[in-house]
């Protein structure tokens, strides 16, 4: 084989592509179609809870037509990171979605799905062996975090892939998954340069993400030999220039130089990037080099807590001028009342935040900017270990806020505007990140169980 | 003295994954782009002073393939957390947008 040519359907399962542009690419015959369905970028809340980013309706729609193509072209589909995050629960979903299309479409093929939820005991014996690592920036991890974890998942290379095709899976769904793995896999399977391949994979990962102008979600098609990758949109509304295609490595990526992967690291410092026409790139020149140790990333999430939230708006000059003072009596005026109603140890029991819109809601401690404008809003957040509890703290915090006195109006004033009826809403579970680790497995496949279904 | 949005085609920031916050600063040509990179106008002083951060954890990396300066630094929260203010984290280039540039 001389050459591969692999089509990236969106750079999001659910995000949509052009029917037009699908169809016009299988014209150009690809190799084999991949999509990713996930990201960590919506938060912690999907892997927490297991929910998915985008409906089922949106996966529905992108995958029946990536299946109706690939099972006629007779060539592979690989999604990876099912429904966002890629747990069992989503990769169970997703794989509901594929059976409901085959039955509808009476498609026939053989699917692998690719578990990459973690068992608990596995993971505590694994660092109790020394054999999980901090990544930078990470949170302090011991058995109890594992423990208390709502679900973990490592993030799988190329190689559970690989296994998948090679036991003659024709369509392939992965739980969480590394986003370039999903189009490294085959190619590295086939004998490319992986050097070509990793840094290929890494600009088809996004889809049309790389093009000049883009418009909304699109499929993006790269022609890859052993020496280059050519990246052409197969939209013709679309196009890449060489400066297009190289900015792409910044997205997401604390460095546009380096993409660590399970196996071994690109490094794209001696990539080439040439026009071969007003709207394809010729890449090449880029680097592999493989690790010493095989180390599968992991990402966990627990539950925060349940919230509630309150939202509204200060207009009155005089409060606005006094505001810091004025919300820092009213947070501790708070804290007396909630001692009142619920006892002294309601303190452990929850946390309270107020966040200002107009001042620092969007920067927080970075922001440096102290002017303020004619209004601000408020959101009052009480994040609690129960939904009623939550709900309950916020009845008071409602009452409390919206008659808060200031010194220079005399009588009950009504300081804030409040835009609902009721004020308090009901934000549900919050969940946390609690993992930024590396874990040694045994083997690149130990940790990724692979089902096999003749759908 | 032009300010930095006026010669760049796009300035933004985003999540490098949960834990770490990235800066792209993209030049509309190579010429203005290597005149704003040998002045170090963006530098890790300005940087953290600006954004109330210690110097020793920003990061900057000059990319030359795209008349780029991308900024690196931790995440102030996790994303999601319940303390975040920006899950993406793609609002937090606003400072940068009116720096003077030579």
């Amino acid at each position: 084989m001389k050459e591969i040519r692999i089509l990236s359907a969106t750079g999001m399962l659910g995000s949509g592509f052009r029917e037009a542009t699908l169809k016009h690419a299988m014209t150009l015959k690809p190799d084999f179609i991949g999509a990713d369905s996930g990201s960590t970028d919506p938060g912690p809340y999907y892997l927490g809870s297991s929910d998915s980013n985008f409906s089922d309706s949106a996966n529905k729609r992108d995958l029946r037509l990536m299946l109706l193509a690939g099972r006629a072209a007779k060539i592979p589909v690989i999604v990876g990171t099912a429904c966002t995050a890629g747990n069992d629960d989503q990769l169970a979903r997703l794989v509901g979605i594929v059976r409901d299309i085959a039955r509808e479409e009476k498609l026939s093929f053989k699917l692998a799905a690719i578990h990459s939820e973690q068992d608990k005991g596995y993971l505590k014996k694994k660092l109790r062996d020394g054999k999980i690592t901090p990544l930078s920036n990470a949170p302090e991890i011991s058995e109890a975090v594992i423990d208390r974890s709502a679900h973990i998942v490592g993030m799988c290379g190329i190689e559970p892939y690989i296994e998948a095709l090679e036991n003659g899976a024709e369509v392939v769904i992965a739980g969480r998954s590394s986003d370039t793995s999903i189009y490294s896999a085959m190619p590295v399977m086939k004998g490319f340069n992986p050097a070509t391949v990793w840094h290929a994979a890494k600009i088809l990962e996004c889809g049309a993400a790389c093009v000049v102008q883009r418009k909304y979600p699109d499929c993006l098609m790269v022609t890859l030999t052993n020496d280059h990758f050519i990246v052409e949109p197969p939209n013709p509304e679309y196009r890449c220039d060489p400066v297009s295609v190289a900015s792409h490595n910044l997205y997401e990526n604390s460095t546009p130089y380096e993409l660590v992967e399970p196996s071994g690291v690109l490094n794209t410092v001696a990539a080439r990037y040439e026009a071969l026409s007003d709207r394809a790139v010729k890449v090449s020149g880029s680097t592999f080099k493989p690790s010493a140790r095989y180390t599968i990333k992991l990402e966990g999430a627990e539950l925060a807590g349940y919230q509630s939230i309150i939202i509204g708006s200060v207009r009155d000059p005089i409060i606005l001028r006094q505001l810091d003072s004025w919300l820092a009596g009213m947070t501790q005026a708070i804290k007396d009342r909630l001692i009142a109603v619920f006892g002294s140890d309601i303190e452990t029991k929850y946390e309270f935040q107020i966040r200002v819109f107009g001042k620092d809601a969007t920067m927080g401690r970075l922001e440096s900017e102290t002017k303020l404008g004619h209004e601000v809003g408020l959101l009052f957040q009480t994040t609690a270990q129960t939904q009623e509890l939550a709900t309950a703290i916020m009845k008071s915090v409602g009452h409390m806020a919206v008659h808060y006195p200031v010194p220079e109006w005399t009588g009950l004033i009504t300081s804030i505007a409040f835009p609902y009826s009721p004020a308090e809403i009901t934000r549900g579970a919050s969940y946390r990140f609690n993992l930024n680790h590396v874990v040694e497995p045994a083997s690149p496949l130990e940790m990724f169980k692979i089902d096999y279904e003749k759908v | 003295m032009p300010k930095l949005w006026q010669v760049t085609k796009l300035i933004r920031s985003k999540n490098a994954g949960p834990f770490e916050l990235t800066f792209d600063v993209i030049f509309k040509d190579h010429a203005t782009y290597e005149k704003v990179r040998d002045a170090k106008s963006i530098n890790a002083a300005w940087f953290a002073k600006t954004y109330r951060l210690p110097p020793e954890v920003v990061v900057i990396i000059n990319y030359d393939a795209a008349s780029a300066i991308k900024i690196t630094i931790p995440r102030p929260t996790i994303s999601g957390d319940i303390n975040d203010t920006d899950v993406y984290g793609g609002q937090q280039y606003g400072p940068l947008v009116e720096l003077d540039v030579p």
